[in-house]
């Protein structure tokens, strides 16, 4: 323990403890801007400094150890004055475009400039003038809004191992952009948007797609569709002034259906589609009849550009079944089209999606049907919480449905039903966990086994796991975060590790900590674990109160393979299903072996 | 350095090389020293407000208590220490528009002397603008509206006719 004072008050905290969380054990709230618990630390911003006494100069908190005998004053006149002129010098340099900024009212910058009193301009004067960078299918970047907290660069390199993002140039113009300014879609940007989600500002954004749609519903020509990802539900509602982790499933369904969507799908059917398609691939490649083992899960296109860019010698492993999102569209523009007897290029399909890397995917050409996208477009999160203000539906009033002669809280049929084990493939484990739900009672042949598999939900961000499956020990291995993922991948491709199947996710805790999510409410932190732990036990609660827990027992889906597919791993459901991966190396990196 | 130096114009002078040096990681170097710089800038121009001697002590005080390395503490020093003992020259700057050293060349005119000027034509031949009229051997005059204040009349005289002011 080390004994200091802190504003007066002795005080006592275990050594190596910073200024900052000695004072938060205290009750004192130091404004900070570049610090975030699960990043390194940068002392950058200098927002957070304190005046420890015989320094000669001010203390960032963030990154100060405390020492014995430290005498610290986090709070006078001049160091109040310090951190308001440091955050006007921030203003100084960033545009005056608050109002037309799509992070007015939750803007960090906004909420510390107000809170420390910037209230005139002292200093103003030269601003930078960096063009955006709007190559990106998924993630845009706007470098005039940049404060250079770093941020962002630090989650690229750490908790996604990409390292495509670092500070360019230097002094009063410094950018923080991929290695040598390059474009953002001639990066190794895999398009996960977590630098969307740190930012303070709106220096990295989405592509907006909400234009597309609004012209698409006031199209009369079009039949509009919806299809929501299983953790959406668990999130839409913080939009809404919910607390995180309140699951929100009817009031979201009625109010799509209020913004004139023609039918409102849930792409947990699609995720149920993608288990028994998966654990069918993933028992075949057991018994040697498919590719090779690790079977890696292929629905997060985050993770996907992930393996195309580092691990192209693992492609062959990677799950040929498309994500759940493009399954979805697939059946919507062949097996929905031809139930309601409308041609599939009058179908516009909008899916919203908890992540950024979803807009990206819907372009590549192998999601692709006759020329046309699978998907028409894709919507953050946010951007639908921003459709559903934007059309002055009032989410809380919204009336009981029958009042407007519309079913109530439940999905269009066909293809309405979804099993728990679909909702659960919102967090990590999910689709780890659906996939032996199912697996465990096809190899077995008995019905009643094992439901939950606890162990595969890699809270933590990485797991490795034996699970016991009919007298073999499979190993598996489940990781969120693309850094967690390198760990594992590493040992695969050394040979130092042999894995049965292995589970990525790109977002840290899953889709549930996707980068289209909600921006957390004032006071809380991205990547907060308690965050992601709440918006988890959402879906865990709604897994918990469905009829049918395992993918296989889904009736639409058997009624979909009866009807159109015959059987899982089918030529049918190969065609409509399944994708295919390239290596996509970064320009002047060639493949081991190659020339 | 000597009288003939403005103090305003030395500060400027470090103050521009710290602002170039300054590697962008950390705000109040990064920020501060581009705003000093625009300051001096403006009091060297002539277009100095009175609050912009307290702006920049203000800034220098931040810059110097708040950066994270040796150069952003250092940045501002040259500032302090000529507002220290050179106060004067930075209030004639901004209150007289007047540069006591005649250094600050926004600050300064020429003027040709009628009686002195011989009518050489040394200055008119010069003058890279060109704004010196005259004949030969009659005395020559500055176009004040065009004259860039380059001070190559000034250095070229022989006669000592070209004033500083």
């Amino acid at each position: 323990m080390v004994s200091l004072t802190v504003d007066g008050q002795v005080v006592s905290v275990p050594a190596g403890w910073t200024i900052l969380q000695t004072a938060e054990e205290f009750g004192i709230r130091i404004p900070r801007l570049c610090y975030h618990p699960d990043l390194s630390l940068a002392g950058s911003c200098r927002v957070c400094i304190v005046d420890v006494k015989d320094m000669g100069h001010y203390m960032p908190a963030c990154a100060t150890k405390v020492w014995p005998g430290m005498i610290v004053q986090t709070n006078s006149p001049e160091i109040r004055q310090a951190r308001r002129d440091i955050v006007e010098l921030l203003l100084d340099n960033h545009p005056k475009e608050c109002q037309t900024c799509e992070r007015d009212g939750n803007c960090e910058l906004q909420n510390l400039a107000y809170t420390l009193g910037v209230r005139e301009r002292l200093f103003e004067g030269k601003r930078k003038n960096l063009p955006a960078d709007e190559t990106g299918l998924s993630v845009i970047r706007e470098p005039n809004k940049c404060i250079l907290c770093g941020r962002c660069v630090r989650v690229c390199a750490e908790v996604q191992g990409v390292c495509n993002l670092s500070q360019q140039g230097r002094g009063f113009t410094t950018a923080v952009a991929p290695a040598h300014g390059a474009a953002m879609d001639k990066s190794v940007c895999i398009q996960c948007g977590q630098c969307i989600n740190v930012c303070p500002t709106a220096a990295f954004i989405e592509r907006d797609g909400t234009d597309d749609v609004w012209a698409a519903l006031a199209d009369p020509n079009k039949h509009v569709v919806i299809q929501t990802a299983p953790s959406i539900r668990a999130a839409i509602g913080e939009g809404f002034g919910c607390p995180p982790g309140t699951p929100a499933t009817a009031k979201m369904i009625a109010s799509l259906r209020r913004l004139g969507f023609e039918g409102v799908f849930d792409t947990n059917f699609a995720a149920d589609l993608t288990i028994v398609e998966e654990s069918h691939e993933f028992i075949e490649r057991l018994t040697g009849k498919g590719g090779p083992l690790p079977l890696l899960t292929s629905c997060s296109p985050g993770w996907i550009s992930f393996l195309e860019k580092f691990y192209p010698s693992l492609i062959p492993n990677a799950s040929s079944c498309r994500s759940p999102m493009s399954m979805m569209s697939a059946l919507l523009k062949t097996y929905y089209a031809r139930k309601i007897g409308r041609d599939a290029k009058d179908i516009y399909v909008v899916a919203v999606m908890p992540c950024v890397a979803k807009k990206f995917e819907a372009r590549r050409p192998e999601h692709y049907l006759d020329g046309r996208p699978l998907t028409d477009a894709v919507l953050t999160t946010r951007e639908a919480i921003w459709m559903i203000r934007s059309y002055g539906i009032d989410y809380w009033g919204l009336p009981d449905l029958e009042f407007w002669n519309l079913p109530s809280d439940v999905f269009d049929s066909p293809m309405g039903t979804s099993t728990g084990a679909a909702d659960i493939f919102g967090t990590t484990g999910g689709v780890m966990e659906a996939t032996l739900r199912t697996a465990v009672e096809k190899v077995t042949g008995k019905t009643g086994q094992q439901i939950e598999f606890t162990e595969v939900r890699a809270v933590e961000g990485l797991r490795e796991v034996t699970v016991h499956m009919n007298g073999t020990d499979l190993r598996i291995a489940v990781a969120n975060g693309l850094a967690n993922a390198r760990t594992v991948l590493d040992k695969v491709v050394a040979g130092t590790e042999t894995y049965h199947a292995i589970e990525v996710m790109a977002c840290p805790g899953g889709c549930i900590g996707g980068g289209g999510q909600p921006y957390p409410p004032r006071g809380t932190k991205v990547l907060d674990p308690g965050l992601l732990a709440r918006r988890a036990s959402a879906l865990y609660a709604i897994d918990k109160d469905k009829e049918f827990r395992r993918s296989h027992e889904n009736p639409d889906i058997k009624a979909l393979y009866a009807d159109m597919l015959g059987a899982p791993g089918s030529h049918a459901a190969h065609e409509l299903l399944h994708t295919t991966y390239a290596p996509r190396l970064p320009r002047g990196i060639l493949l081991r072996g190659d020339q | 350095m000597d009288e003939d130096d403005c103090m305003v114009d030395i500060a400027k002078f470090f103050l521009t090389f710290s602002q170039d040096e300054s590697c962008g990681k950390c705000t109040p170097c990064r920020e501060g020293t581009q705003r000093m710089l625009e300051i001096i800038e403006r009091i060297t121009t002539g277009q100095g407000v009175a609050e912009d001697i307290p702006r920049l002590e203000r800034l220098a005080k931040l810059i110097r208590k708040s950066s994270l390395c040796g150069l952003g503490r250092a940045a501002p020093n040259p500032v302090l220490s000529t507002l220290t003992y050179f106060r004067a020259e930075y209030e004639a700057h901004i209150h007289q528009k007047r540069c006591p050293s005649l250094k600050c060349t926004a600050l300064v005119h020429y003027e040709i002397d009628p009686v002195k000027c011989v009518g050489c034509t040394a200055c008119a031949r010069h003058c890279p603008v060109p704004c010196i009229a005259g004949k030969p051997k009659a005395p020559h005059v500055i176009d004040q509206a065009h004259c860039i204040r380059c001070g190559r009349c000034f250095s070229v005289c022989r006669f000592d006719a070209v004033h500083r002011a």
